[in-house]
This record gives C-alpha cells, structure tokens and sequence, in this order.
C-alpha cells in the first residue's frame, strides 16, 4: 500500500513539462490531481519511474466561454466546474456531481480524467457526446484530436508519452443534455454511465446523440437517431432498449453483461428524458 | 539511491521544513516525520476519507498526495481545530450527537465537515450534508449522529 520509489519532478510551464518528459523517458508520467494515479501506484498497479507535478503551472485553471463554445484548461479542478454557471453547458456543472465525493472533486482535474481515459468517467463520456476536441502539446508542438478518436481501448488513448493535454474544446452548446449512471455507493464509479443531447422543438425531436460508459472499453456511441420522432416518454423509452440492443457489456464483480444491458435501457431512457427537460 | 526532496509547509500554523523521499505520501509525512498522528490512515487508496486534512484551505486525501507536493503549502489536521483545551464547536457537536463511536474515522470526518462548513452561507438541507459526508467511510455509527452534528453546526454558525 505504499507507492514503489520513483524520482519527483515539479515544472512550471507547458514547455518544461514536455521538456522533462522528453528527458526522463517513456516511462515518466505526468501528476496533475493524482487522485486516480496516486490510487494506482499505492497499490503498485502503475510504477512511473518519474512523476512530472504539473500543479504548479499558472494559467491553465479554466473555463472560457466564446462564440463557438467552451474551452477548459486541463488543471482545471472538478469542484470549479461543478460550481460555475457556463451558459448553455449547464450538463457540465450537473454532471461533476457524480465525479467521487466533495474532496476528491477539489483535487482532481478535468484534463487527468480524460488522460486517464476511464471509459465510465463523467468528462470522458461528455467529451464523447458533446464531440470535444483534446488539445495536446508535444516536442512535434500542437495538435487537436477529437474525443471521438482520443479514447482507444481499455485506458488507452491517443496521447503520446511525451505528449501532454493542455485544453479540452467543446465546440457548441448543449443546453438540452444530460448525464445519468447507476453505482451501488454513492461516489463509486458507474457500472453504467449515459448520458444524450437533444435539440428539439416544442414537441418534436430535431438531432439526437446518446453516449454510454461502462459498456465497452471506451466509451460507446449509440447508433440511434431520433428525429422526427414526438419528445416524449414513449420516445425516450424505445431509444433505451434501442441502445441496450446495441451494446455487449462485460460482467464482472459488480454485474453481469445482462444486468448492464438492462441498467441500459434504463438509463438511456432517463438521460433523454433530463435532457428534454 | 532515495529521491528526497528538502520541503517547507505550514501545518496548523507551525513552520516545519523537512527532508522527504518522493514517495512519502504527506499522510505519512505527517504522521511519521512530523508527528501529527491525528490524520489516520486507514485505507491508502482514497476509498475512506480517514486521513483527510485541508490543503491551502481545500479537503483532499493525504494519502493520494505527496508529502513533497505540500511544499510551500498550508496543512491543517484535526489537532489544528481545538483551542488548548477547548474543543470546537465541530468537535463539541459530534461528542453531544454520538458523532463517534471508536474515534479511527473521526479526524477525517471532522476535516471534511470543517472544509464543507467553511463554503456555507445558509443551512444545508439533510440531503446535501448526506451527499458530502458520504465521501469518508464509518464503520460504527451509522453515519446518523455525523450527520445531526454537521447540521447543528451548520445552524449555530449561520446564527
């Protein structure tokens, strides 16, 4: 329960950070928040053989609102975006709230969760659903992929080593969307996350978009495309069983694939259901 | 050959400067090389909350921090709340609401209380406090006293 010995590295800016990546080696790692990697390396499952604090770097704490949409500065920490009101990503603020307890919201930061790339984290599945842009800075300098692309496999994503994120883009508003998820503790992570954008009229649905976590390695974008179709419980309900049609969870500890199938159709439901609202 | 760090941090108003391997969690740090045994360590993973203490005025887990990460930082523990002998109104409260049964998970209960209490303007309903007071585990008291404890200070502060 004690971290194996790693040497300690604090930068200053972004340019340091990717210098000393690039001097320490493939297996250096980079520390912002620390509260899902200091977890990891206590029980040894991860052993940087260095760890790049990043916390100290000024400036890239957060949240700017624009013509086109949200910017977020990777240390910007869970607790602020949980407490400010970003027009038109009112979804954000909502969803921190299932992000861990209140003490682990302070410490963590939005761009360590996405690198983390947990498939049934909160900003993961939101990045997904809300089309973001990962920004990463690297020695070959500056490059945007979108979130579509960024989550590769079971905590994989398509950061470089020497690579590191600097701002999450989200490029419109959203302000008909929602997260939902399902844990057996408050505070645990979901066994099923959904979440749903929706534009629509009074009555009707114009696009939709439906993103599941914890069904598949990363998160899963759900072939379902309800326009046309009357905003209703009815609606939202055939989409939910649309989508656990759709998805071949795992079973595990904390439930069988049938049993996340179900939390699905549920969920899905729910999370339309919120964002039409 | 050990990575050590030479470190200054403030804990509870008292100026400490130390040398710290970089692996020391400042749980550790604080309990081993500095003596405040008041932070417990219970789980090591961020799971429990018992070693919960305030980082330059936010709640975190010393036990998901380093110890050379408090450089420069303001550290406040449980020993830090009472006045000599006079308890705080936190600790006053918990003792008169059965807040404590066996006392391991009460430092981080009352240092989470203390951070949550400290951004209130108002009284937070009993849902919220629930919601907050669920990221520390206890194992005895069925959480009901922790809970009234809160509230009664929550009321008392907002007078």
């Amino acid at each position: 329960m004690k971290p194996a010995a790693f040497t300690y590295h604090r930068a200053y800016d972004v340019n340091d950070t990717i210098a000393q990546l690039a001097e320490l080696g493939q297996d250096a790692k980079i520390l912002a928040g620390g509260q899902s990697l200091v977890a990891m390396m206590n029980f040894r499952l991860a052993r940087p053989s260095a760890l790049v604090d990043i916390t100290r770097i000024a400036g890239l704490d957060y949240l700017e609102r624009d013509a086109q949409g949200l910017r977020v500065g990777a240390l910007t920490r869970h607790r602020t975006v949980e407490t400010a009101k970003i027009d038109g990503f009112g979804v954000l603020s909502k969803a921190a709230r299932w992000i861990g307890h209140y003490p682990i919201r302070c410490r963590g930061t939005f761009g360590g969760s996405i690198a983390h790339g947990d498939s049934t984290a909160e900003w993961c599945v939101l990045a997904v659903l809300l089309e973001a842009r990962i920004v990463l800075q690297g020695p070959r300098g500056r490059r945007e992929v979108p979130a579509t692309e960024f989550f590769q496999g079971f905590f994989m994503t398509a950061a470089q080593p020497d690579e590191m994120i600097v701002e999450v883009r989200f490029p419109k508003p959203a302000p008909h969307a929602a997260l939902t998820e399902y844990s057996q503790r408050q505070g645990d992570f979901a066994i099923v996350a959904a979440s749903a954008r929706l534009d629509l009229t009074e009555d009707e649905v114009l696009t939709s978009r439906v993103v599941l976590g914890g069904v598949g390695q990363q998160p899963v974008v759900v072939d379902a495309d309800l326009a046309g179709q009357p905003a209703n419980e009815e609606t939202w309900r055939a989409a939910g069983e649309v989508a656990a049609a759709q998805v071949d969870p795992p079973s595990d500890g904390h439930g069988s694939s049938a049993y996340r199938k179900k939390l699905t159709a549920a969920l899905v439901a729910r999370a339309l259901a919120e964002a039409a609202a | 050959m050990k990575d050590i760090h030479l470190i200054a941090l403030t804990v509870n108003g008292t100026e400490h400067e130390i040398v710290v391997e970089s692996r020391r969690t400042l749980a550790d740090v604080l309990r081993h090389d500095l003596g405040y045994t008041g932070t417990h360590v219970g789980c090591e993973h961020g799971i429990c909350g018992a070693c919960t203490v305030l980082l330059d005025g936010q709640p975190v887990r010393a036990c998901l921090i380093f110890g050379v990460q408090a450089d420069g930082c303001e550290v406040r523990t449980v020993e830090g709340l009472a006045d000599g002998d006079e308890l705080s109104d936190l600790q006053k409260a918990f003792s008169r609401c059965h807040g404590l049964q066996c006392g391991f998970c009460t430092p981080g209960f009352l240092m989470l209380a203390e951070a949550y209490l400290s951004e209130q303007d108002g009284v937070p309903d009993e849902s919220e406090v629930r919601e907050v007071m669920a990221a520390n585990l206890c194992r005895c008291t069925g959480y009901q006293g922790i809970v009234d404890a809160v509230r009664q200070v929550a009321e008392e502060r907002a007078g």
